[in-house]
């Protein structure tokens, strides 16, 4: 037998793997990139918020009455914008307009990636035991998720949002904003989950036929070994592609309840609040209207382009054959 | 004589599907000593893989029906348990996959796949084992540069290399018997020979049993020992390799051979396709699956329409065909 060489030698060289090729062609795509960094700004905006609210001294709650006039609208030009409040204030209560986006930043990442990370979670688990179990799992498994789908959901999250806020109050989660986000990220879960599930199911049965599936069973291994080490690093890209797609709608899901009253309510800053609110006042304060508006637009451009460069990058169908 | 490592008996195999039940094994019955090497040839459709699977109980889905009995050491893997096999598989029978290219996984390093196919049956090995038993593996399977290629993945190896290590991984436990199932088919005219080679010199280190099942005649030639044919989901033909080349019993196996070049025929010499196509494997004809493609159509008697042939021994080989010998050789000499 031949002298064995050792083993440290070879450490260094190695080859890329598929993620560190999807990772590197995506940062050759410029505007993945800059949505990238759009996207984390974001992040950092509300993680840092308390900070950043100190720093520039916009406080969202306090009330500046000074800087409306007798109709209760911003005494300045352009929704009163001066340098105590660079975004102007709201009209009625003269709260820091730039303050209350920072805050209002908060509510709609934290919604946006909780519901997506837990419909996510789901959709991955339900997807894998359908495609894994096939037969009647399966099939249960899709048809529930035919009637989450069917399901008039809006109406149903807005029809259920007092009675059940008050149920999950009731089961002891804190009063108020706590159970308002339970109760919004639950139904968002529960409808949520199935495109998630779909998409999984399918690159399940498709990869559980594939040869290196069987190759690894037929080395003995067991199921675990099939779900962790051979369908979901197969399944990662997909799946992140799919987050950073879904990440806008939550975002936008939230504006949207709470514009529609659903949920949470002023005082608490969230950009649905302030455009529900800015749409009362656009005659008088047509600026009040962009703001949130603006920042929702930029925020989810931002996540779509991000999607976009993601997909790109790790998809191995839009641009390689095969690995 | 002693003990053979596996008994296939009466092993059949048969897949629901919306448009009929599929019978795709139907009786097949062999044995294989420990050592041996035993080579399946067929058609596309005539049932070798699915032996195959068969015996490693792979890709079971609800719908597909096997009976028969196929023991490997006495132990009948089809009526073992889940876990039973899954301790089995890699273990002692390890297979090798048709196609290179898609039997490993993208996204691990080919050292961590041949190190994972170790540690399944060997928990608690150290990492640093691990790696020396990979490295080991695939320097053995005439990798050049193992300590680089160690850390490389699937996309960076052409065909022939990625079916080096998916020997060295079906080798890694030393397996009593290995199935290799078309383990050429999808590789260079060029680099065939040289997997073969492998196989071979693999097989006596590890001194497994080898299964290869293939359609290429010229590598049944050259590697094995024993032939099976398998036509229709049945064997139609067991022999030597120097029986079955120079004297073929079975009609079928006489098509095969006139359909292929050899080195020493005619050059002017039409190749004789085997006319028809294979029965439909949901409706099948009644009587010999071969009947309404056979040559020797002139003696075709009643049986062969009406009553399934059974393997019987003529001369060395075992055939499975209603037609004597003297009918057989009758009508070969009134065809040339």
């Amino acid at each position: 037998m031949e002298a064995v060489p050792t083993l440290d030698a070879g450490l260094e060289t190695g080859g890329l793997s598929p993620w560190q090729l999807g990772l590197r062609r995506f940062k050759k795509g410029r505007l993945g990139l800059f949505a990238f960094w759009i996207v984390t700004f974001f992040f950092f905006v509300a993680i840092f918020a308390p900070i950043i609210v100190r720093v520039l001294n916009v406080d969202p709650y306090a009330l500046d009455r000074a800087s409306l006039n007798d109709y209760g609208l911003p005494k300045g030009p352009l929704g009163s914008m001066s340098w105590n409040h660079p975004l102007g204030v709201e009209p009625g209560t003269g709260r820091d307009i730039l303050g209350r986006l920072i805050y209002g930043s908060r509510l709609s990442l934290i919604i946006g990636t909780v519901g997506t990370v837990l419909s996510t979670a789901f959709g991955v688990l339900l997807g894998i035991v359908a495609g894994l179990r096939r037969g009647w799992v399966d099939s249960l498994i899709s048809r529930i998720g035919d009637v989450a789908l069917a399901f008039p959901s809006l109406l149903l999250i807005i029809a259920l949002a007092n009675p059940m806020t008050q149920r999950l109050e009731s089961w002891g989660v804190p009063k108020g904003n706590t159970a308002k986000l339970t109760y919004i990220l639950a139904i968002l879960t529960i409808f949520g989950w199935v495109y998630m599930a779909r998409l999984v199911r399918g690159q399940v049965l498709s990869l559980r036929e594939r040869d290196f599936v069987e190759a690894a069973r037929s080395f003995g291994a067991g199921t675990g070994h099939l779900v962790f080490k051979q369908l979901l690093p197969n399944l990662w890209p997909q799946i992140i592609i799919f987050v950073a797609m879904s990440l806008p709608g939550y975002v936008s899901l939230e504006a949207t309840l709470s514009f529609l009253g659903v949920g949470f309510q002023a005082p608490t800053a969230s950009w649905g609040i302030m455009l529900g609110d800015s749409v009362r006042y656009y005659r008088a304060d047509t600026a009040y209207l962009f703001i949130p508006g603006g920042a929702l637009l930029i925020l989810v451009l931002g996540f779509n382009l991000l999607a976009d460069g993601l997909r790109d990058a790790f998809d191995p169908r839009s641009d390689r054959q095969q690995l | 004589m002693t003990e053979p490592l596996l008994s296939v008996r009466d092993l059949h195999v048969s897949f629901g599907t919306s448009e009929g039940v599929v019978q795709a094994v139907r009786g097949v019955s062999f044995d294989i000593s420990q050592g041996e090497t035993l080579a399946i040839v067929g058609e596309s459709g005539s049932g070798k893989s699915v032996t195959a699977s068969a015996i490693m109980r792979l890709n079971f889905g609800a719908d597909v029906r096997v009976s028969g009995s196929a023991s490997l050491d006495g132990q009948d893997i089809l009526s073992m348990s889940e876990e039973g096999v899954r301790q089995l598989r890699g273990k002692d029978i390890a297979m090798i996959f048709q196609d290179p290219l898609t039997a490993l996984n993208p996204f691990y390093t080919v050292g961590n796949q041949i190190a994972e196919a170790y540690a399944i049956h060997h928990p608690g090995t150290s990492k640093k084992d691990l790696r020396e038993l990979a490295l080991d593996s695939i320097t053995k399977v005439g990798i050049p540069e193992p300590l680089k290629r160690l850390n490389q993945y699937p996309h960076e190896f052409s065909g022939g290399m990625r079916q080096r290590i998916v020997i060295a991984m079906a080798l890694i436990n030393s397996p009593k018997l290995l199935i290799a199932d078309e383990p050429t088919t999808a590789l260079d005219v060029t680099v065939q020979a040289q997997i073969l080679e492998l196989i071979s010199a693999m097989q006596e280190a590890h001194g497994s049993a080898v299964i290869l099942i293939t359609h290429d005649l010229g590598v049944v030639a050259e590697v094995t020992k024993r032939v099976l044919v398998m036509y229709a989901g049945r064997l139609v033909e067991t022999a030597s390799v120097e029986d079955a080349f120079n004297s073929p019993t079975h009609p079928y196996t006489r098509g095969l051979l006139n359909s292929v070049r050899s080195l020493d025929s005619d050059r002017h010499s039409r190749l004789e396709p085997i006319p028809g196509n294979p029965p439909s494997l949901i409706d099948l004809p009644s009587g010999c699956p071969f009947h309404l493609r056979c040559q020797y159509a002139a003696s075709l008697n009643d049986r062969c329409r009406s009553e399934v042939p059974e393997l019987k021994a003529v001369g060395n080989s075992w055939s499975a065909c209603h037609l004597t010998v003297e009918e057989l050789s009758s009508d070969l000499r009134a065809a040339t």
